[in-house]
């Protein structure tokens, strides 16, 4: 009885290893993730960045129109 | 400076903003991804470098415009170069109290304090107050002119003070600062022996003056169309191809 036991425990204790350790590799190396993830951080901040000066620009535009307008009257 | 004629091309009269905002985007992914020296304490966050201490060379060119239009206000009283003068005070009060938050930030994860009693901070903060009396004293007045020549005066005033707080006062003998190049620290020249930092902190520079005359000129250029608006009856109106900055 008891040795059966020490059997199945030896084997859930295999498994449990294999799964862990599934886990453990599971972390893919690609771009976005490899060295420590600053890359996502880079890709937020330039994102950010780019947001700001697009709505430069708009404002740029809106404001040049307005002038336009205004010189024709 | 930079304004052109409406019949010239877009690229003469824009390239500047391109510029700008590729060097400041540049200095972001290089900022980060650069090598940086591997230093005690500071750690990664010596690459602060590229985003607090530009605002501050920024803030410095800004305020210098504003001081530009204040001084040509006063040679020749027009009403634009006033508008100028609080339009680029106002970026480069952004600029300083942009500053004066990441420094603060800088401060606690390396220093230990969010404030320490440390010259080259309390004097940033004395000059951005400084330049907040001055919005204050532009804003407590109506008449036009009487504020555009009190504002000037005062904004040249603003300057040399802001100049001494911030270039003349930490560098005082008697005054021990933990920037570097103060007290026994490491000088600034020392990050500026490493290339890798100078090919990235003086475009980011220069990039963000840029940007900063950028959101001047468009401020300035909605009080314009602002004042014309008001001023559609009268014979005032701001010439908008006048060659001024």
């Amino acid at each position: 009885m008891k040795k059966s036991y020490n059997w199945l425990l030896i084997l859930l204790l295999t498994l449990l290893n294999n799964v862990m350790s599934a886990q453990n590799t599971i972390d893919m190396a690609d771009t976005m993730r490899s060295n420590g993830k600053i890359y996502v951080v880079v890709g937020v901040i330039s994102i950010i960045f780019i947001g700001i000066i697009v709505y430069l620009i708009r404002l740029d535009v809106k404001i040049g129109k307005i002038e336009k307008n205004q010189n024709k009257k | 400076m930079f304004q052109q004629k409406q019949s010239s091309s877009w690229i003469s009269s824009h390239w500047w903003k391109v510029t700008g905002s590729l060097l400041v985007l540049y200095s972001i992914i290089l900022g980060l991804l650069g090598e940086v020296p591997v230093l005690p304490i500071l750690h990664e966050s010596v690459r602060n470098l590229y985003f607090h201490v530009t605002m501050w060379f920024g803030m410095l060119a800004i305020f210098s415009i504003s001081l530009y239009h204040s001084i040509m206000y006063l040679s020749n009283t027009n009403i634009k170069n006033d508008i100028g003068a609080e339009k680029f005070a106002n970026t480069g009060i952004l600029f300083g109290t942009l500053g004066v938050i990441t420094g603060s930030l800088w401060a606690r994860f390396t220093w230990g304090a969010w404030w320490v009693n440390d010259p080259k901070l309390n004097g940033a903060a004395i000059s951005i107050l400084i330049y907040f009396a001055y919005v204050v004293l532009r804003n407590s007045m109506d008449e036009e002119q009487k504020r555009a020549k009190v504002a000037a005066v005062y904004n040249i005033f603003a300057y040399v003070l802001m100049l001494v707080f911030v270039m003349v006062y930490p560098r005082l003998n008697q005054v021990d600062s933990l920037h570097p190049g103060n007290g026994g620290n490491p000088g600034f020249s020392s990050y500026d022996l490493d290339e890798n930092m100078r090919i990235v902190f003086y475009p980011a520079v220069l990039g963000w003056i840029l940007i900063g005359i950028w959101i001047s000129k468009l401020a300035v250029r909605a009080e314009v169309v602002v004042y014309n608006q008001l001023n559609i009856s009268t014979e005032n109106n701001i010439d908008k191809n006048e060659e001024i900055l």
